[in-house]
Order: structure tokens, then sequence, then C-alpha cells
């Protein structure tokens, strides 16, 4: 067991590791420089959204509605009624859990183009526990048609969500990791709406990853590459609209399919993809493994939590060897 | 779907312009002849559709005329222009009373109406944003429509312009924490271009307000949130207009004191027609005695 330390404890990487956080706010200087109808909405989250930057050079552009996340939510619907792009930003499990009913009625069903930003999601908040994680983000908000729900592996990746929301806004949520990862797209990020990417080619099972979970995948396929297996590492970074081309693929072209997501088993990545591989036609029909949350967390870090729920290389490795000896 | 008006429904910003010249008692008897047409449309989409929240319809209506008919700047040929007032109904579930007002300010064709919550209508039970021009933002759960004027406020100011925002509540409404979230920030971001009207028609879908999680003094409480409180007879249009029209340095909140039902002597401050639909005899009535005088 991994000894017990602060929430800046993050997982290890062996290679150069690079913060969401900072592309994030750097990003959105850079496009509000260029478009005046960028504005930030927090709920005291000046900090922990990174904003303090922003605020600096755009002190009328940040609106802090201070910790009032179901005010912050409807003011984001509002300033998006009069036509400026608002970006808002708080921890994501109050941004998501708190401000649902808001979510739902003021930017899904009416259409307002707000850019949802959930900030430390996931498990990031480490042993503050489960009130303050967000794994149930991602199940909540795909029951709302007419949001996009986006989720970049990588920094890279972090700006062009934030890029791309804002050259064309549309109701959408963002998940904007607190811990640094590694870069998995390597200077090449993709991110095309309703699309996931293939960062690694293989075809003896599918690995279909979103968020942190896409460094860990591309580690678990070196280590299955030495054992003779052959991985394809899909970076699921749209939820929603979700590739469904791409998952019948898989299922079509792979022995099996393993999902990985810092998030609640029930509804999130792996629930999505189980439903269409379950109206795939029999022969089609790939057998699964869904890695993820199932119980609110232990007490721990982040590191100590993702080891603890398999979110880790050997889950991975495991989940894949499992399929193939069915 | 938009549903557009036709021409020949266009002739409400010459009434507008004709009603800002006249002396306020005046304008108040054509609001009132208005808002009386408004009630019958009312009873009669609701005893079409078969269901409706019709006491709450009633209570508002003369806020509603007052605030289309009387006060906002708007063209309901161009709904989303960048410098429109704003008009938020926050009591969605008082949707028969809106797409009312709005057919009669020629944001809705007249016959529309006859939908309303018909299979695959526009014209949904609560208001829906992108389906109905002139509505800004869905509602229909309590306590969502002021955080959203407060956004449409702060956007005024950030973008230079002298729009104002107008939000109608219920009373009821008031109970929602949300709303006391909006309050806070409307004082705190000075928004002198945003004005609250809350439809004190003391009843919720139960019971009296006061008997079930009391809101007074709500005058009190809403100027402690630093708002300028006017208290007035919400069917009293002169008092109305006063209060919508006058100005201040901070967020304006309308205390209307209103009769649920208002217009129908047997629905008049009874808790049962909070959503209860009449019968045939029951229409008749009601459209007899909101005939005009």
């Amino acid at each position: 067991m991994r000894e017990q330390t602060t929430i800046s404890d993050v997982p290890p990487f062996d290679e150069p590791v690079f913060d969401n956080r900072v592309a994030f706010a750097e990003e959105l200087i850079d496009i509000a420089h260029r478009d005046e109808r960028i504005v930030a909405v927090c709920n005291d989250s000046v900090g922990s959204s990174n904003l303090v930057k922003f605020r600096a050079e755009f002190p009328d552009r940040v609106i802090n509605v201070g910790i009032a996340e179901q005010n912050m939510v409807g003011v984001g619907a509002g300033l998006a009624a009069r036509g400026l792009i608002p970006f808002v930003c708080g921890a994501s499990p109050f941004l998501t859990g708190r401000a649902l009913e808001q979510i739902k009625a003021d930017i899904a069903y009416s259409q307002h183009n707000v850019i949802l930003c959930g900030m430390s999601p996931g498990m990031a908040y480490g042993e503050l526990g489960p009130t303050h994680h967000s794994v149930e983000d991602l199940s909540w908000l795909r029951a709302l048609p007419g949001l996009d729900i986006v989720v970049p592996a990588d920094a890279e990746q972090t700006r062009l969500a934030v890029r791309q929301a804002a050259s064309h806004p549309r109701p959408t949520f963002i998940r904007v990791g607190r811990f640094k990862v590694p870069d998995v797209t390597h200077g090449a990020a993709k991110l095309v709406r309703g699309r996931f990417s293939t960062v690694r080619d293989g075809d003896d099972v599918t690995v279909i990853a979103t968020g942190t979970m896409v460094s860990r995948a591309l580690q678990a396929a070196d280590v299955l590459a030495a054992a003779g297996v052959s991985v394809r590492v899909l970076d699921a970074a749209y939820i929603a609209p979700l590739d469904i081309e791409a998952i019948t693929a898989a299922a079509g072209a792979t022995r099996g399919i393993v999902t990985a997501e810092e998030a609640s088993v029930s509804g999130g990545l792996g629930a999505a993809v189980a439903s269409v591989v379950a109206q795939l036609p029999a022969p089609a029909r790939a057998p699964m493994r869904i890695l993820g949350v199932n119980e609110f967390a232990p007490t721990g870090s982040t590191a100590y939590l993702l080891d603890h729920f398999g979110l880790n290389v050997d889950g991975i490795v495991t989940a894949v060897k499992e399929l193939l000896t069915e | 779907m938009m549903i557009a008006a036709p021409d020949s429904l266009r002739d409400w910003q010459a009434e507008r312009s004709e009603i800002a010249q006249l002396p306020t008692t005046a304008a108040g008897e054509r609001l009132r002849a208005r808002a009386q047409r408004t009630r019958r449309s009312i009873i009669r989409m609701i005893d079409q559709a078969g269901a409706g929240h019709i006491g709450g319809d009633l209570s508002a209506t003369d806020i509603l005329t007052s605030v289309f008919f009387g006060v906002m700047r708007v063209d309901p040929n161009e709904p989303t222009a960048p410098d429109r007032d704003c008009f938020i109904l926050s009591k969605g579930h008082c949707a028969a009373a809106l797409y009312s007002t709005l057919a009669a300010a020629g944001y809705v064709d007249e016959r529309e109406l006859d939908t309303f919550m018909a299979p695959g209508s526009a014209l949904n039970g609560h208001p829906s944003r992108g389906k109905v021009a002139g509505v800004e933002t869905s509602t229909g759960p309590l306590g969502h429509g002021l955080p959203v004027g407060v956004g449409t406020a702060i956007a005024a100011k950030l973008t230079g312009s002298d729009a104002r925002t107008y939000v109608v509540t219920g009373d009821g409404e008031m109970q929602e924490g949300s709303n006391w979230e909006a309050l806070m920030s409307a004082a705190q971001y000075h928004l002198d271009n945003l004005t609250l009207i809350v439809d004190r028609n003391r009843l919720q879908q139960g019971a009296r307000t006061e008997e079930t999680n009391g809101l007074d003094p709500l005058d009190t409480k809403l100027a402690s949130f630093g708002w300028d409180v006017r208290e007035v007879d919400g069917h009293d249009f002169g008092q109305l207009l006063t209060a919508l029209t006058t100005p201040s340095d901070r967020p304006v909140a309308i205390i209307a004191n209103t009769i649920k039902g208002k217009g129908v002597s047997f629905m008049e401050d009874r808790v049962e027609w909070h959503h209860k639909v009449p019968d045939a005899e029951q229409v008749r009535r009601a459209l007899a005695e909101l005939e005009p005088a």
C-alpha cells in the first residue's frame, strides 16, 4: 500500500508531465485577447480554476458569484443569451452536482452556448473524500441531450478543447484535469467533435480510455506488446456525442474492449460503449471489461485511489488478458 | 420551429408608443382592456388544453401586460436584437399568460394559441427557448429565472448596452435558495438595470405561503439584500407603471400584491385553482365575468 500523502501527491510517471490547468488558463487568456465575447464565471474559485492571470488581464471579464453554483450556471446562461461566450468554471463535483438542474434546464434544454469547465474532476481531490470527488459527472451529464462532453487526455488536448469551444460555441462540458499527465498526443493532438482518436493501433484488444486514463492505457499497451499482445488504444476525448463508428469498428476488428475512466462505472464511458456494443449483431458483440469507480472511495491520495480501483497499468493489463482467455 | 407573427398582428409597436404618450391613468385604462383580453385567452387555452395553471396565470396577467405594453423596449420582428430588453418568466408554469401576452405583442400568431400543450406544439406547458420567439430561456423548475436575469443584466453592462432585464417570479418560488444567491449577486454587481417583480398572491400549490414556509417580511428581506423595494397593488396599472419606470441606482424589486385567480370571482384567492381545470359551465361563467365592461 502506498503511503498516504497530501492532495498535491500525483500518480507517478516516468515521463515528463504537463499541467492541464496551466494549459487551460493560458489558452483562455489567449482567446480572450482575440475575442471580447469571452468571459469567465466562477464560484469563489479564481485560484483553483487558475483564473488569477485571466483576472489580472481582464478584471471586468471575471464574474465571481461566490459560493453559489446554481446562480453561477444561471448567470452563464444569461450572459450567453446576450451573445457573450461564458466559460463557467468550478470544481467539477459542485458545478455538476449542485447545479445539475441548471445545467439541464438553463444550458442543455435552453441551448445557451455556455462552456462548463469542470475543474479537478475524477478523484483529483484524493483524501478530501467522496464529497469532493467528481466521478458521477459523466453519468449525470450523458443523460442530457444537446450537451457536448469533452475529456482531454493531456495539456495539448486541453488547449484544443478550449480553443474549439470558443470558436464554435455550443453547450459543452469540459473536464479539466487537476494533476499533471504525460503528453499522449506528441504534438499531434487531435480533437474532432464526436470522434475518438486512435493513439495506438493494434488488433488483439481495444482499450478505450478517457482523460487521465489514456496515458495509463498507452503504458499498458507497451507492457502487453512485450508479451506479444497487440492493443489498440482509443482516446475518448469526446464522450458526447459518442463515436459509435469507432466503437463498432473496434468491436468487429479486435477480440474485446476494455474501457478505463476516472469515473463511475454506472453510466460513464464504459456504460456508453457497452450500450453500443450490446446492440450490435451477435458476432460483433465483443466481450468487455469496464474499469472505473464502483463505490464511494476510501480515504487516500489520488494515486492510492487509482490503484485501489485498478485504474492503473496493472488493472488494464489484467483486464486485457482476461478478455483474451475468454 | 419558431412561430413568427403575420404582419396583420404587428400593430403592437404602435399601440405601445400610443400608451407611452398617455397620462398614467389613461394608459392604465388601455392596459386594463388589454389584460382582460389576455385573461379571456388564458381561459380558452386552458379549456382547450384541459390543463394549465389558471390561478397564477390570472394573478400575473396585469404584471405581464404592464411590462410588455408599458415599459419593454423590444421588437417582435427582431426578438434577439442585441440591444433588446429581456423578459424572463421564472414562474414558467404560467406559460398560458406568457403565450397570450406574446401573441398580443406580436411574437406569436394568435391562432397558435389553440395548440397550447397539444402534441407537437411549440407551446409546451412550460416555455421553451428556441420554440417560441420572445422566450429568452426555458423555465419551469422554480428558482431559475432570476440567476439567468442576473446574467443578462451583467452582459448588458459588459457590452455597454442600456437594455433592462425584467424577471417575474412567483412568491412561493422565493422559497428556492437559488433566488437568494441571485439576489446577492445583483447587489454585488450593482445591477441597476434589473427589475424583479414578485407575483405576491400569497398562495402556493398546496396552501398559503405563510402557512408553508413564510416569506414575510419579504420587503425587509429584499431590502436587506441591497435591493430597492417597491410594494404595489399588482392589479393597479398606475402603481405598476410607476414602480416599473422610476429609476434607481440599485436593482429594483417590485412586490406586486396580487390575487390568485384575479378576475374570476369563484377562482379568486382559492388554493384549489392553482391548476384546476374549469368545466364547461365554469368556463362560460369565467368568460362572462371577463367581458369588457
